[in-house]
């Protein structure tokens, strides 16, 4: 797996009116269900992640983007697919909350709208065999548009 | 005959911008009974009372009624009024038409209903108030203070030199406390023990002031003005009358088992021992779970080399009792413990201390003589992590929820010691906000980094692993560049939460004082009565109220003093004539009361009673101690046949605002 670029300016590349921006975070948390106004930025995800190095969007700044209102940001970022899925940035939150989560429901919130999985079963074998496991699961999983 | 006077308080736009006062006077004045009543823009103030007093003159008023906030806040004001202008003062009713109708409705004709109910409800009880006159007590012209830190020993000290007498209970073998253990202070860098000991000595020194060390409060009855206590006086093993100090016991006793308090588990202590060179007073104290003598009876050691023959084996814990007007609270802090932090490495690894441990490594009283070490290698660290907010701000149940104040502070004192010292070191700092306000607190912080070379990274460690070579290894979030970053440490430094003494808890429980969620004693108000206790003659001084760096504690301190000082300058006191009261044709002797009395006040008598039918009869009956009695009421709610009631708040008087409110 190669890292990719930090940073880099993910927010110039979403341009969504306000009404969209902000109809698209209400989602995005009601599907993330953890209360990101309560994070105070302390790095502790970040910290504890073991695919942080390999992420655009670190898990802090996902929930900074977030708790202002960027939901797009989230969801233009490589991160949420970067995510094991590990929750030790769960475990870890003093303030209780749950990074991973929003995680996967930014990936939720992606595949919806492709109506189908992003992943079928002819798919597996010609994957990355370094790939994580939890990775794929997630590809799996249940959803509707 | 009665009349009462209604007076309706518009509390500036408080009260009148949500409740239609013109209304309540106009249906205060259709109640029966009432003679007057009347509205203004501020009751409480001058003009205000006048007008109270004017009105009581020219209508021959006996009873008032006041709709305004809360009585807590004036109850006692219009009281005061009431008793100046010839109105016994419990039979004056306060309508808490701010707080509990004006602050919580924004419905001006929902809130005006409800303001007129409550004045109803009001009107209904003073109708049968009666007057009640306080009664006096005495007052104990001496202060107990209990816990012997900087906060116990300013307290102490203040109350002294106003010329009252002081005892401190100290449960350590030493009073000094925490600030005993730090090596330097902020902001002004100056040496702990050079500016404490000399206060332990003027305490020690000072004619008015007694210290029991090594003690502990065992027991408390009483109320403001004359509690008795009981402070048991554990064995110290050691005759301290004859005792010279000279210390020879503590370095020939052969066990060594024992973690030393004092130097934060840096090091092993005798059985028998002085906690530090300075301790007051200055003799030795057998610690019995760990003593060779004690446990398996062989030894002795002690005993053969004392040159005064002060080693006692067989003293026992004594019990002395006093009395006092007034008890301050100063028991304190400690550190969170860090058992659910193994993720940061607590317990792991030898080199992850606390910060007061890193206090007795670069004390030269230390288990170092000040030399900064890795205590697995004992060589000097080369690159040191200090970790901020380790349990506090933490909401996630394993540390504590508040922000702990002073280790900000604490955190760049220490980086400025390590680099001081050791230019070659490097010192990091990880924190989430740096919190300095203070006089010259942000200035200090900012020379840590400007002037030390400290790094400060904003983020926090995430995961501490300890390889088997035992070299550490962390991964940090760096928040400003949103990267994850990893470092090699030799010496990880985490700022534990402070957290209240667990003695606190048992404390509150002996004097009734109100402790809060955290185990902090909670203040009778947060602005304008913040060293004293809900409970009457009880104050607060330093940590044991909330977390507070030394120059804070100090002035609480003196705070606190100032108030028992107060308190103990008074002759007399007024008690409060709302205590309950036995109707003893009733109570039928169950001690139902006796069993729910918080206070102790109520005590099951056999005597002589005249029954409802008329006839005497010779049985057990509940008797109220009113000079104990706070007019709780839990004796009225426990009584099963209705006898108990309480002054000023009885049965019928509650039934009847009840009724006005069900009109």
């Amino acid at each position: 797996m190669t890292g990719k670029e930090p940073n880099k300016d993910l927010r110039s590349a979403v341009r969504l009116t306000p009404e969209k921006e902000a109809d698209l975070t209400a989602q995005l948390l009601e599907l993330a269900d953890t209360d990101v106004k309560r994070c105070i930025q302390c790095g502790r995800c970040t910290a504890n992640c073991p695919m942080a190095k390999h992420m655009d969007l670190v898990p802090s700044r996902m929930m900074w983007e977030l708790k202002n209102g960027r939901a797009s940001v989230v969801l233009a970022a490589g991160s949420p697919w970067d995510c094991l899925s590990c929750f030790a940035c769960e475990t870890r939150c003093p303030r209780g909350l749950n990074p991973a989560g929003v995680m996967e429901a930014a990936r939720l919130l992606s595949i919806r709208p492709a109506g189908a999985p992003v992943l079928t079963a002819e798919d597996v074998a010609k994957l990355d065999p370094g790939m994580p496991q939890q990775a794929i699961v997630a590809a799996y999983r249940k959803f509707s548009k | 005959m009665q009349k009462i006077g209604v007076f309706v308080c518009w509390c500036g736009s408080n009260i009148a911008a949500t409740v239609d006062v013109a209304r309540v006077v106009a249906a205060a004045k259709g109640i029966p009974g009432v003679a007057f009543a009347a509205d203004y823009k501020y009751m409480c103030s001058e003009q205000g009372q006048q007008l109270i007093a004017d009105s009581v003159r020219q209508y021959g008023l006996n009873r008032i009624v006041v709709c305004s906030c809360s009585p807590r806040m004036h109850e006692k004001t219009f009281r005061a009024c009431a008793e100046r202008c010839g109105v016994n003062p419990y039979q004056v009713e306060i309508a808490n038409i701010r707080e509990q109708c004006a602050w919580i409705l924004k419905d001006k004709e929902q809130a005006t209903r409800k303001a007129i109910a409550l004045m109803k409800a009001a009107v209904a009880k003073v109708q049968l108030d009666t007057p009640l006159q306080p009664g006096e007590s005495t007052v104990v012209k001496r202060a107990l203070v209990i816990g012997g830190g900087i906060a116990g020993i300013e307290t102490a000290l203040d109350i002294a030199d106003a010329g009252y007498k002081v005892d401190i209970v100290e449960k350590e073998p030493s009073i000094g406390g925490k600030m005993a253990q730090l090596d330097k202070t902020f902001p002004t860098l100056d040496c702990s023990a050079c500016i404490l000991t000399p206060k332990m000595v003027d305490a020690a020194q000072h004619p008015n002031i007694r210290i029991f060390t090594y003690s502990e409060v065992e027991e408390v009855r009483g109320f403001v003005g004359q509690f008795e206590v009981d402070i048991r006086k554990k064995a110290r093993s050691v005759k301290a009358d004859i005792c010279s100090g000279c210390g020879i016991c503590t370095t020939k006793c052969p066990s060594r088992k024992a973690d030393s308090e004092f130097d934060a588990g840096l090091r092993k202590r005798g059985a028998i021992y002085i906690p530090f060179a300075q301790a007051i007073p200055k003799v030795p104290v057998i610690d019995r779970a760990h003593c060779l003598k004690f446990q398996t009876g062989k030894c002795g050691v002690c005993s053969l080399v004392c040159p005064n023959k002060a080693i006692d084996y067989t003293q026992q814990d004594e019990i002395v009792t006093e009395q006092y007007g007034a008890i301050v609270l100063a028991t304190g802090f400690d550190l969170l413990d860090l058992k659910h932090f193994g993720d940061l490495g607590w317990g792991r690894s030898k080199d992850i201390i606390t910060s007061l441990q890193l206090e007795r490594l670069t004390n030269a009283g230390g288990p170092t003589e000040g030399h900064l070490v890795c205590p697995s290698t004992g060589r000097q660290p080369k690159k040191v992590v200090i970790v901020s907010c380790v349990g506090s701000r933490d909401t996630s149940g394993r540390g504590k929820t508040y922000c702990s104040k002073i280790c900000c502070m604490y955190n760049a004192k220490h980086a400025m010691y390590i680099r001081e010292k050791y230019p070659d070191t490097d010192v990091t700092v990880f924190y989430i906000d740096v919190r300095t306000p203070g006089k010259g607190f942000d200035e200090f912080q900012r020379r840590a980094v400007e002037e030390y070379g400290v790094h400060y990274i904003r983020g926090l460690v995430g995961k501490v692993d300890v390889h088997k070579d035992g070299t550490l290894h962390l991964t940090a979030s760096d928040l400003n560049s949103g990267r994850q970053l990893e470092m090699e440490p030799d010496l990880i430094v985490l700022a534990a939460a402070v957290t209240a003494s667990p003695d606190a808890r048992k404390i509150a429980g002996l004097v009734t004082a109100s402790i809060d969620n955290d185990g902090f004693y909670v203040e009778a108000h947060p602005k304008l009565r913040p060293v004293e206790s809900p409970t009457a003659g009880i104050f607060l001084s330093g940590m044991c109220q909330g977390p507070k760096d030394i120059p804070e504690t100090v002035s609480q301190a003196g705070a606190a003093a100032v108030k028992a000082i107060g308190l103990l300058s008074k002759d007399k006191l007024l008690t409060n004539p709302c205590t309950a009261r036995c109707n003893e044709a009733v109570c039928s002797g169950c001690q139902s009361c006796v069993k729910v009395c918080p206070y102790g006040a109520i005590e099951a008598v056999e005597k002589t009673v005249i029954t409802l039918e008329g006839k005497k009869e010779q049985r057990s009956v509940a008797v109220v101690n009113e000079a104990l009695c706070q007019g709780c009421g839990a004796c009225t709610v426990a009584c099963p046949s209705g006898a108990m009631d309480l002054k000023g708040f009885s049965n019928q008087e509650i039934m009847a605002e009840v009724d006005a409110l069900c009109w």
